[in-house]
């Protein structure tokens, strides 16, 4: 606990040294995404290979990857770049699938009825099928940034630093309020940012609220619980 | 580019692959860690997830710890741990059990969730019991889902493995902290390439279970939902993560 009061400067530091890690690549995740999945969409042939392959990058490990990186774009291992641009494939291997779906998931019957009142393609996309497709987007993004802060943490080994430097800090001289300070502000940042996407969520699809709460109730059985 | 062959050259050489501390002894470590991991955590998640699943009770707890599982760091858990118990394996082991936990619990209710509530209406209605109906219905119709929990749980196992090396312990994670802290790249990518390649390897065969359950004539049938509802039911109740 002292240890924690005493360094509250240097915690601070590394904690905006976290944030300018994770939060560019969720938004690069957010940003191609977008794009790819709409071709993905309309190009039916190559849907599901590139679901597939953007899928199966969430495979490959985090730290190889962080390892892996610069010998193929030529940044170093311990470059800030590095950790960006891996975290935003990470970012991205999730994002893509699930904005593939969410926009999918606008009807045809809905597209068809804004084509009719006059919406030409660009503008029917932005500002028809986007924000239908919203709050899916939403819980694609909330679900790569809560990933992207808990992930930036592995790279504080190769020297990075990060919120995770008070791991490897602690580690090494065996200061135990030093890795409590890094697990709570790790899980703090991620809870922060994630209420902050749901408030901007409300802020910008006003008409989802009702609609959210609802979708999240639990299913009821009842039928099987009057039997049991 | 140039390390990148100088890496791969290394890996073609016997003298990488053989010996007390040679690649095919820490590849089968990881593995060994992998599967001791994913043992311990479904032994434990498995039933209590299944039972969730059956029952529906603790659902919000559930959702919330594997929720909040998410955000916790690995590197500090590891860490925390390894301060308590020492270098060694221990340290690793607890850790890697409590990342996997929660993928195999929500893969666990959301499969027996995903089960057709009509379906389990019909099967109480032959006259079987509450066990009956988890063992001979919910859990073979809710096995794909429960599959891709212990799929993610997997996949997340082998990445965090790397790690047991940071606190003394064996697994491919050691010839790559040994490659940092020489300085020497061609070991350190040899050795990413390999956890990577593994990785894969255990994905696919996953996958292929996968499909070979899909074929089953019970899982194949009308009765089952849409394939893609049943994916994004599937996406949202089992939680993503490394």
């Amino acid at each position: 606990m002292e240890w924690i009061l005493d360094n509250l400067g240097n915690i601070a530091e590394l904690t905006v040294a976290h944030l300018a890690l994770s939060l560019p690549a969720v938004v690069i995740a957010f940003v191609v995404s977008i794009p790819l999945a709409w071709v993905a969409n309309r190009i039916r042939a190559i849907r599901e290979p590139v679901l597939t392959s953007t899928g199966l990058l969430y495979a490959v490990p985090s730290l190889p990857l962080f390892i892996l990186l610069p010998a193929l774009i030529g940044t170093s291992v311990r470059d800030p770049l590095n950790v960006v641009i891996a975290l935003s494939i990470f970012g991205l291997a999730l994002m893509v699938r699930s904005a593939a779906e969410a926009l999918d998931a606008v009807t045809d019957d809905v597209r068809t009825s804004a084509t009719a009142i006059g919406f030409s393609g660009i503008g029917r996309f932005f500002t028809v099928e986007l924000p239908l497709a919203g709050p899916a987007l939403l819980a694609g993004v909330r679900v790569v940034c809560v990933s992207s802060i808990s992930l930036v943490s592995v790279s504080a080994v190769l020297g990075v630093t990060s919120l995770g430097s008070l791991f490897t800090d602690g580690f090494a001289r065996d200061i135990l309020g030093s890795i409590i300070a890094g697990i709570l502000m790790t899980v703090v940042l991620a809870l922060i940012c994630d209420l902050l996407l749901v408030l901007a969520g409300r802020l910008l699809m006003p008409w989802n609220v009702k609609s959210a709460g609802s979708r999240r109730r639990p299913r009821l059985r009842r039928s099987a619980e009057a039997n049991a | 580019m140039n390390n990148v062959m100088e890496a791969l050259t290394w890996l073609f050489t016997a003298d990488a692959w053989t010996g007390s501390g040679g690649l095919w002894v820490r590849a089968m470590e990881h593995l060994g860690y992998t599967l001791l991991a994913l043992g311990i955590s479904a032994a434990v998640a498995l039933p209590l997830g299944l039972l969730i699943g059956h029952t529906g009770r603790g659902r919000g707890a559930a959702v919330l710890a594997t929720g909040a599982a998410r955000a916790l760091p690995t590197l500090g858990l590891l860490t925390l741990v390894a301060l308590f118990t020492g270098i060694g394996l221990t340290a690793p082991m607890a850790a890697l059990v409590i990342l996997a936990a929660p993928s195999v619990l929500a893969g666990a209710y959301a499969g027996i969730e995903s089960v057709n509530p009509a379906t389990v209406d019909a099967a109480r209605a032959q006259g079987m019991n509450g066990w009956q109906v988890l063992t001979l219905v919910e859990i073979p119709l809710g096995l794909p889902l429960i599959l891709s929990g212990l799929r993610l749980a997997a996949l997340q196992v082998i990445a965090t493995a790397t790690l047991a090396a940071y606190v003394g312990a064996g697994g491919l994670g050691r010839p790559l902290f040994l490659g940092l802290q020489t300085y020497d790249y061609p070991t350190m990518l040899g050795a990413s390439i390999v956890v990577i390649l593994l990785a894969i390897l255990v994905d696919a065969v996953f996958g292929l279970g996968q499909r070979v359950l899909r074929r089953l004539p019970g899982l194949a049938g009308p009765q089952r939902a849409p394939r893609a509802e049943r994916r994004r039911t599937a996406r949202r109740a089992v939680t993503t993560g490394h």
